[in-house]
């Protein structure tokens, strides 16, 4: 529809982004659906995500490494030996006080060791041509990987998490992911070494072809010319009519490269869909539901309440990695600054209470839906402000200020589109459906 | 001398800035904690209810303002906030009544609540930018400061200078004034107690014949007041932007919870000890111990034990440890 009225192009984007919603929204939906699990740390998840991207894809930046390399390393192995120095306490020692006490101060003290051995690497690290590069770099590999890894750094971090918080009542776990997620980010912020922080990491590779080299290919420049056959051949002039093509293939170029990303997008949805779908049906999923309905009665049955928690926030975490990874190798620029609770937490749980939770179909639905209406909540509400005060001039105060402040109205559209759904339709568009055989 | 400049500066640069700070986040973190303990559900609201009330303040500031009256000294905005506070006031009890209270009577967990304060969240936010405004706006006048630091300089004869801004004054007085009526109105009268009773059981409340409609009306009123004022204080203070209202929802949240939640007391110490340790873990001390210490034992690099950048992850971090060890808080407030 948007590829009709706007451009294919737009279209395209929107649809891009509204598969990467899926995703993440099939996460946060694994979580809240299936396990009656509260995550309100999704940006987190997907800023690691992003950072995964990073890491994996652009070049190690061999200078930087030489500077600093040695300490953050160092750094980094003290972290190990702290941790295990905790475990091994951990274990030894009955619980008491003073085991309580040390543990803290070998955190404290572990803490300023690695502070004052850091310091001189990251500074140095940090000097290094900071107009370009000002950080350690990455592995040079194919961005495709960074979605696994991306999904395995943020399991990691939400097993750290869920160890720490799972315990919690429901809406203090959404109060605590939701302060963890803000730390994560103002660490990526601001640890310029590892992630260049608020000067941002631009020119990912890619996985699909860049515009210009399809510019320059002939068999691109033909098929262009195939599809457009019609419209070309009404064009009489020779000159023109290559003028014509030139356009449409800079067009397509952009609208190629963009149905690359769907296609890529669309086999993770139709696997991680495929793949919950088989979940939510087997003994496991049962289980799951059980203990999201009856956490008590689930324990008295022998079934281990807290792993599997902590297991399917893994899973939901993970699955919002990928979308995450995702996100940056579609935009092709790491933004640490962009990521805010808005849009990447709130948002999601839109996305998750609207489409139904607990049906896969519906975080799917959800993730479409609601970002379809984020982006052309300000068309709309553009149109339908003329629409209604068409008899005022264009002078009018009031009709200025409200098309000047059209943007907001989105937020307007989603808190109301929430609560309707929560109101009249708790369970969402698409309710879950249990089938019982 | 030197030791007189060592704790001028501390004055100056942690113990004023931080009091102001906490001042403000405590007036949140008491309405956080009353919605908390007498509706039972945590509020995500919160910081857009107060960028709300400080937009009907800021309003009627300029309104003022056109009119020409003013307060002298004093900033206009003290005599907007009273209409203000009225306008928040209408706008919970709208919200209530076509939000909270269909939830209210069907007895929904609270995790359902906090969900559609998120939808209230995303309503508030829209309407605060689309009246107002995205941008960032002062609406402070009036004397700035009471000290200058200059002046106190000239005056003492001292190398480090105080400044005592007139909404940092303003700020402590006002909290002060503020907290300690509401806590005279929570202990010692028939409504506050019964709030109390309410907050704790409400069951046992109901059947001792506390009228839960006036309960939750009353709460609403007095979350209206805080938020409006800490709201106003906060951005005469520094500025008014919707978007920081919305982030500082997060130490405010800290806060009520390092506090105990559900004990306005609680929320209110919670408020300074945020506070406090964002500003002293953040700040750089080698100017300090450059007037403690003698010459030789000076030190050459900032001593900072964490960057700026990381000041709202030290509240943060703050509330993970409180959640873990001690999850009703400091001072007891619900247990989980």
């Amino acid at each position: 529809m948007v590829g009709i009225f706007q451009s294919w192009n737009i279209a395209l984007s929107i649809f891009n982004l509204c598969l990467i919603s899926a995703v993440m929204t099939m996460g946060a939906n694994i979580q809240w659906g299936y396990a009656g699990l509260i995550n309100f740390g999704i940006m987190g998840y997907t800023a690691l995500g992003g950072l995964a991207a990073v890491l994996i894809s652009v070049d190690p930046v061999q200078e930087a490494w030489r500077a600093g390399g040695f300490d953050i390393l160092m750094s980094l192995w003290l972290i190990v030996v702290m941790v295990l120095v905790i475990r091994f306490i951990l274990k030894r020692f009955e619980k008491s006080k003073i085991r309580t006490y040390s543990i803290a101060a070998i955190i404290i003290s572990g803490i300023l060791l690695i502070r004052f051995s850091a310091e001189p690497g990251i500074e140095a690290i940090e000097a290094v041509d900071p107009a370009k590069t000002g950080f350690l770099g990455g592995f040079g590999l194919p961005i495709i990987f960074s979605w696994i890894v991306g999904a395995l750094f943020a399991g990691g971090l939400a097993f750290i998490v869920g160890k720490v918080a799972l315990g919690l009542r429901a809406d203090y776990l959404a109060i605590a992911t939701l302060l963890i997620s803000e730390i994560v980010i103002a660490i990526i912020k601001h640890e310029d070494w590892l992630t260049r922080g608020v000067k941002n990491v631009i020119g990912l590779k890619r996985p699909a072809p860049y515009e210009v080299d399809l510019q320059t290919t002939d068999w691109f420049i033909k098929l262009v010319e195939k599809f457009n056959a019609g419209k070309l051949s009404v064009i009489e002039n020779l000159a023109d009519r290559q003028a014509a093509l030139n356009q449409l293939v800079i067009e397509g170029s952009s609208v190629f490269v963009k149905l690359c990303y769907s296609g890529l997008f669309l086999v993770v949805v139709i696997i991680l869909l495929i793949l919950t779908q088989k979940a939510l049906y087997s003994p496991w999923g049962r289980m799951m539901r059980a203990i999201r309905d009856n956490e008590e009665a689930a324990n008295a049955m022998g079934k281990n309440v807290v792993k599997q928690h902590l297991l399917i926030f893994i899973l939901g975490s993970a699955i919002v990695g990928v979308a995450g990874a995702m996100l940056v190798t579609q935009d092709g620029l790491f933004t640490p600054g962009s990521y805010r609770p808005m849009r990447y937490t709130f948002l999601i749980w839109v996305m998750v209470i609207v489409g139904g939770s607990g049906n896969n179909f519906g975080a799917i639905l959800g993730g479409f839906v609601v970002w379809f209406l984020w982006i052309e909540a300000a068309p709309i509400s553009l149109f339908l402000i003329n629409f209604f005060t068409a008899g005022i001039p264009e002078t009018n105060a009031l009709k200025a200020h409200l098309i000047e402040s059209v943007p907001y109205f989105r937020f307007l559209l989603m808190g109301l589109g929430l609560l309707f759904i929560m109101r009249y339709r708790p369970k969402g568009i698409l309710p879950e459906k249990i089938e019982i055989k | 001398m030197d030791f007189v400049n060592a704790i001028i500066l501390l004055l100056n640069y942690i113990f004023i800035p931080a009091l102001t700070y906490g001042s403000q986040l405590a007036l949140g973190a008491i309405f956080v904690t009353l919605i908390y303990g007498i509706l039972r559900f945590a509020n995500f609201a919160t910081g857009d209810m107060m960028s709300f009330g400080t937009m009907a303040t800021i309003l009627f500031t300029w309104y003022f303002q056109s009119l020409g009256v003013s307060l002298g000294v004093l900033p206009t905005a003290l005599l907007a906030i009273p209409f203000g506070i009225i306008f928040m006031i209408l706008y919970m009890l709208l919200i209530d009544k076509f939000v909270f209270k269909y939830y209210r009577h069907q007895k929904s967990p609270p995790v359902q609540f906090a969900m559609v304060s998120i939808g209230v969240m995303f309503v508030t936010q829209a309407v605060v930018r689309i009246i107002i405004g995205p941008g960032d706006r002062r609406f402070f006048d009036g004397e700035k400061f009471i000290i200058k630091a200059r002046e106190f300089k000239e005056m003492t004869g001292l190398n480090e200078g105080l400044a005592l801004k007139s909404t940092q004054v303003l700020t402590i007085f006002v909290t002060i004034v503020l907290v300690s009526l509401l806590f005279w109105f929570l202990n010692r009268t028939k409504t506050g107690k019964s709030m109390k009773a309410y907050s704790d059981n409400e069951d046992l409340a109901l059947l001792s014949g506390i009228d839960p409609k006036k309960i939750v009306l009353v709460t609403w009123v007095i979350a209206g007041i805080l938020a409006t004022i800490g709201g106003a204080l906060y951005g005469l203070d520094k500025s008014f932007k919707p978007f920081t209202y919305f982030n500082n929802m997060l130490p405010i949240f800290a806060a009520a919870i390092v506090g105990g939640i559900g004990n306005p007391f609680g929320a209110f110490l919670g408020g300074y000890v945020i506070a406090f340790s964002e500003i002293l873990l953040t700040y750089a001390y080698k100017k300090f111990f450059m007037y403690v210490l003698p010459e030789s034992m000076e030190p050459n690099s900032l001593v900072q034990l964490l960057s700026t950048d990381y000041k709202f992850a030290v509240s943060f971090s703050i509330l993970v440890i409180v959640l873990i060890y001690r999850p009703s808080g400091i001072f007891k407030g619900k247990v989980l």
